[in-house]
């Protein structure tokens, strides 16, 4: 490394925020304060109060002078420096790690300040270079004074200037989505509301136990069965969890996305800013950027709502979710979604992802359906044999099941076959799929980097093939699922020309089928 | 391109030479004949990689097979129900031995042009891929301790995709390490990002 340690010229050493100390203390304080309180709950029932804190308190101390000495430690040993070529940073709590970044390899500039760091006024920034999809190309820097993140960010992406960018009349056009309260109707749909739900009755049990009162809990919720008709309760039950679920849902959709707005920078930049406590600010360089992703979850759908997944190289990762930092608009009503997806694509015309699409045939809704039914009968048929060995009741629980799941199962199949579809669209390659999470992708052709044409011995049968497109972006491919075989064969021949042409047979007249790029 | 104006050239001759190659006969594709469909790529897998597969079907019905026939000395009262498992296993280790490599042996097919890597494999589940040259990043082969008793290796092509890999496995070790150099040269051959 022959820049290293050559101070002498460029800029100076920058460190992180002196407060470093004060957020390691905090980041322990609070769950050690749980442990403590639980911890001391139980001493103090087992002896006096007197001895609980004797215990506890040392114990809380020791915990938080540790996170605010890890805290202090990490100050002492960090900095960073901004050169003309590269970002260096020294760091490391156990191993010293130097790194040296270049910058023109720096894809994404993250900013999350939490509570406790938004009070000491600081972020922590993540700058991630897109070489590696793990956590090795991505340096996190934590806590950083909140002006000092801002104009590091700037500093590192500006580089992602295009070079058209002085000859583009759509380079700063600014606001592409901006935060709208009515969007909160969909939050509750998502499959979070479940989730959670289920989550809050385990968490209920847990705590009680935490505090030796499990089976008081389960006595009190067993005495509430002979109050009416047993199934009453019980769907009484399920839809009070269901709204505590859809609450927890709703207070995590607010934390999350309160505020939320999409620009696009003057380079090109797009810049993602979000969260109500929890500050999060996600910057994707245009140039990464390999097409969208229109995402329909089943409940979201049935209400009209979509989100706006980025199809993009190299994202910043780290604890955070990554569909969530893939995300640049959350579920909103569908025709936004569109018209953010086509603005985000820099499309003045009609988004690719409400392009019409090329249905697959009836073979494919074959293959639907017997997957669902096939589930669902493989399900019936433990039951009906245990029901057989065992009691009549499961045989009941059976034959009941079967009239909800059958018809349920059997629209799903017919949901999924609907979605089917791709087409090409300028630059674009289309293709939909799903019915839980309906999703549709709009690649762009030139990230295209090759393709992997499957075919099973049915599908052979069924004259059905899935191709799929692989790309350097997202989950690394895309897939047109059961295609007819020479409509999937002439999509891929016809969205990256020449590459599939050499390897194929038969009737070469048939390309018109696939829309020629515009 | 540059000072490398002249490579790309010369390396397609070289890489040509793989398209006229020994030309094995292509497979019989019982498919019925759509209009539009992918040909089998030109190069069968050397002959050798039916002994290797068997014999890794051999070892992987062995290791269970083994095990129970142990058990089943030393547990005498339960004789009969570790003997018999492994028996069963043992038959179908030796059909799937016999009769899978074969199978596969007439499926696993490879090319390379001058443009792509093309590779089909799989019977029941088919599978074709192409990588364009253009858009490969790292070029490997890999022997492991059986391929290397038969003299073959594995050939790996990465492109920017986490999906995109292109492996040839059972190919002659020679034919392995020059296809690779070739394609090495052939990527170095082009400045794109490749993403």
């Amino acid at each position: 490394m022959s820049t290293s340690d050559v101070s002498a010229d460029g800029p100076a050493w920058e460190r992180l925020d002196r407060k470093a100390f004060l957020a390691g203390a905090t980041y322990t304080a609070i769950p050690a304060a749980g442990a403590a309180v639980i911890t001391g709950y139980w001493l103090a029932v087992g002896s006096s109060l007197g001895t609980a804190l004797a215990w506890v308190l040392p114990a809380f101390v020791v915990a938080v002078v540790a996170g605010g000495a890890s805290g202090e430690w990490m100050w002492r040993v960090t900095r960073y420096r901004v050169d003309a070529e590269r970002l260096h940073v020294h760091t490391g709590v156990v191993f010293r790690k130097r790194l040296a970044l270049r910058r023109e390899r720096i894809r994404s500039v993250d900013l999350t300040a939490d509570p406790v760091l938004r009070v000491l006024g600081t972020a922590t920034v993540r700058v991630g270079t897109g070489e590696h999809a793990g956590a090795e190309g991505t340096v996190t820097l934590w806590p950083v004074p909140r002006a000092s993140a801002d104009a590091l960010r700037a500093t590192l992406l500006a580089h992602a200037a295009r070079p058209d960018g002085v000859d583009d009349p759509d380079a700063d056009d600014g606001a592409l989505a901006r935060f709208d309260r009515r969007w909160i109707r969909f939050a509750p749909l998502s499959f979070l509301t479940p989730t959670l739900a289920a989550a809050a009755g385990g968490g209920t049990l847990q705590v009680a136990e935490w505090f030796g009162m499990q089976e008081r809990v389960i006595n009190t919720v067993g005495s509430w069965f002979g109050l009416a008709p047993a199934l009453l309760v019980g769907l009484a039950l399920v839809v009070g969890l269901l709204m505590v679920g859809g609450v927890a849902t709703l207070a995590l959709w607010v934390e999350s996305w309160w505020n939320h707005t999409l620009d696009r920078q003057a380079d090109g930049t797009l810049h993602v800013r979000r969260g109500l406590l929890t500050t999060r600010s996600i910057s994707l360089e245009e140039s990464r950027l390999r097409g969208v992703e229109v995402v329909e979850p089943l409940g979201a759908r049935l209400a009209g709502g979509a989100r706006v997944d980025a199809v993009a190289t190299g994202l910043a990762t780290g604890e955070e979710d990554k569909t969530e930092s893939r995300t640049l608009l959350p579920t909103a009503p569908k025709e936004l979604a569109d018209r953010v997806a086509a603005d985000v694509l820099r499309e003045p015309g009609a988004p690719p992802t409400a392009a019409p699409l090329t249905p697959h045939p009836p073979a494919a809704r074959g293959r639907r359906l017997r997957w669902a039914l096939g589930t669902v009968l493989g399900g019936e048929a433990v039951l009906v044999l245990l029901g057989a060995l065992l009691t009549p009741v499961l045989l009941h629980a059976a034959w009941i099941s079967m009239l909800v799941l059958v018809p349920v199962a059997v629209l799903l199949a017919l949901d999924a076959y609907r979605a089917l579809g791709h087409t090409i669209a300028g630059a674009y390659l289309v293709a939909r799929s799903g019915t839980v999470r309906r999703a549709t992708v709009a690649l762009q052709r030139r990230g295209i980097v090759g393709w992997t044409v499957r075919q099973s011995l049915l599908q052979r049968r069924a004259g059905l093939v899935t191709v799929m497109a692989t790309t350097a972006a997202g989950p690394g491919a895309y897939a047109v699922r059961d295609a007819a075989e020479a409509d999937g064969l002439a999509l891929a021949d016809a969205a990256v020309p020449g590459l599939l042409r050499p390897f194929l047979v038969g009737a070469h007249d048939d390309q018109e089928r696939v829309a020629q790029p515009r | 391109m540059g000072v490398l104006s002249h490579g790309p050239k010369r390396v397609a001759a070289r890489l040509a030479t793989w398209d006229h190659g020994a030309v094995t006969a292509p497979t019989i594709d019982d498919s019925p004949s759509p209009p539009l469909r992918l040909r089998p790529p030109r190069h069968a897998v050397d002959p050798r990689a039916v002994g290797w597969w068997s014999l890794q079907l051999v070892l992987l019905a062995a290791v269970p097979v083994v095990i129970l026939g142990v058990l089943g000395l030393l547990i005498a009262p339960a004789r009969l129900w570790l003997f018999a498992p492994a028996g069963i296993l043992a038959a179908l280790g030796a059909l799937a031995a016999v009769a899978l490599p074969r199978l596969w042996f007439r499926h696993h097919r490879w090319e390379v042009t001058d443009e792509a890597v093309y590779t089909r494999t799989g019977w029941f589940f088919q599978e074709w891929r192409v990588a364009p040259l253009s858009r490969i990043q790292t070029v490997d082969t890999v022997r492991g301790p059986l391929e290397q008793r038969f003299g073959l290796a594995t050939l790996t092509v990465t492109t920017a995709s986490a999906k995109g890999a292109v492996k040839i496995e059972g190919l002659d070790a020679e034919t392995a390490a020059d296809l690779a150099a070739d394609l090495t040269l052939a990527t170095q051959a082009t400045p794109e990002d490749a993403t």
